[in-house]
């Protein structure tokens, strides 16, 4: 299954953990794995309406899937993805 | 014409001119450059000592705060003899400590829509060294619309980001970040903690980078974004495009002038401590110890993180870490008089926030946090 690695400031929503396994074939399917396994993310990660909110950006490797396909990019079960977040920290 | 090198400039930079990329006319062409640096805290400490050291012949450094003693763990440019000084003038007296020959320029000004074009004017490089949001979509928003680099570091607890940002080039900072997440979504250093030396690392890579700008050498971070975790030693890119949506540097922008950069992040300004919520919802420290004293029955919630808790509570307090308060909610007597508190006030506050959106009324939000508790009423406990 493919795993997402998540940067220090959401940790907290995922118990402490670094990375945790998705289930999905693209990546939105992975998205709401994750959102359904650790539901107090969902107000953090998605609007109103349930999309993904503009500053989450996922990386699929060295891409952002938004120069991919998107939601819509398929992922193979030993893919990565990541979430880069806005840090502002100097 | 690029400027000579004294007989004394070229024994100080003997290491540099050895090496043929730099060499005597790039150690010129540095003498004649210069660079603003925004911020200087942990990454603008690094950045300016490095710069002035390697001879950079201008250095802008824009702050105004003082320094404390909470800064010192990571901001190296400032010691112990300046507590209390203006950044910038500890800054400038330690640079020209290192470096006599070059010229330090100080603003002691916040950053605004209304200077940053005049401060950042004679500057050929802009480097990003603030520790907030709105800060950092202004100094993107002013390099793309002047045409400048932007050379960006950020730090979060022991995770820092580094590139380059540069409209003519490659992508920007909006390019990335479209908006900046929902206030008190990434809590700031001064409530998460950072290790003191990562913003040591990620400072000089942002040195690094200005000054192979500046001699025009190396690949630089256009279009790549570094992701170093110092607990793993871990360096990762991610590769950046150009938006075509960005409003800033997209060919069809819509930000064409600098804007109200607070508005935009949704924060109500430069007081951290000032609450979105209002002041009707705050408690101070003294009010807060009369009340306990007189006996009224108040439910104390600490919403700071478990570890937070070996440094100084207050008796009685029941801690909820602000990430799991929205699970416990219903365990929540909404009857019952709540005050809530963290280190500053400033998670309280967002605490604050979800309990009044939940339906509590009776709640308030102790200001200044268990700092101000120990600063005011148990004077026995640290302030941190």
């Amino acid at each position: 299954m493919p795993t997402l690695k998540m940067p220090s400031p959401l940790r907290s929503y995922l118990n402490g953990q670094t990375e945790v396994t998705v289930s999905g074939a693209t990546v939105e399917q992975a998205m709401q794995s994750l959102m359904t396994q650790f539901p107090s993310l969902r107000p953090h990660l998605t609007n109103s309406v349930g999309q993904l909110r503009p500053f989450v950006n996922l990386f699929l490797g060295e891409d952002n899937i938004k120069d991919l396909q998107g939601l819509d990019t398929p992922l193979g079960p030993d893919d990565v993805l990541r979430l880069v977040p806005s840090v502002a920290g100097g | 014409m690029l400027p000579e090198l004294s007989r004394e400039e070229i024994l100080r930079y003997s290491r540099h001119l050895l090496i043929p990329e730099v060499g005597l006319d790039g150690q010129r062409k540095l003498k004649a450059s210069s660079a603003l640096i925004i911020g200087t805290g942990g990454l603008g400490s690094p950045v300016a000592l490095y710069l002035a050291a390697a001879g950079v012949g201008h250095i802008g450094l824009v702050d105004y705060d003082v320094v404390e003693e909470s800064n010192l763990q990571r901001q190296i440019v400032h010691g112990t003899g300046s507590l209390g000084r203006l950044k910038v003038e500890s800054a400038r007296t330690r640079l020209l400590n290192l470096n006599p020959a070059i010229q330090v320029d100080v603003f002691n000004e916040p950053f605004t829509s209304a200077n940053a074009a005049k401060i950042s004017d004679p500057f050929t490089v802009i480097i990003d060294c603030t520790d907030n949001f709105p800060t950092r979509y202004l100094t993107n928003d002013l390099c793309v619309l002047t045409g400048k680099p932007n050379i960006y570091g950020a730090v979060y607890r022991f995770e820092g980001q580094a590139s380059v940002f540069y409209a003519r080039e490659g992508p920007c900072y909006r390019c990335l970040f479209p908006e900046p997440p929902p206030p008190g979504l990434v809590p700031s250093c001064a409530d998460a903690g950072v290790l003191g030396i990562l913003p040591g690392t990620i400072g000089t890579i942002q040195a690094t980078e200005a000054i192979k700008f500046l001699l025009g050498i190396g690949s630089s971070l256009v279009g790549r974004l570094l992701l170093y975790d110092a607990l793993d030693m871990s360096f990762e890119y991610v590769r950046l495009k150009k938006n075509p949506d960005c409003k800033v540097c997209g060919p069809h922008p819509e930000v064409t002038a600098l804007i109200d950069y607070n508005e935009f992040c949704g924060v109500p300004g430069l007081d951290h401590d000032e609450s979105s919520a209002g002041r009707e919802w705050d408690i101070t420290a003294g009010e807060l110890s009369a009340q306990l004293k007189s006996g009224k029955p108040l439910h104390l919630i600490d919403v700071r993180e478990p570890h937070e808790l070996a440094i100084s509570h207050i008796e009685g307090a029941q801690n909820i870490p602000l990430g799991e308060l929205a699970g416990a909610l219903s365990r929540l007597d909404s009857s019952r008089e709540i005050v809530l508190f963290c280190k500053t006030g400033s998670r309280s506050r967002r605490a604050l926030e979800l309990l009044v959106s939940a339906g509590f009324r009776k709640v308030k939000n102790l200001q200044g946090g268990i700092n101000a508790w120990a600063r005011d009423v148990d004077k026995s406990l640290p302030i941190y």
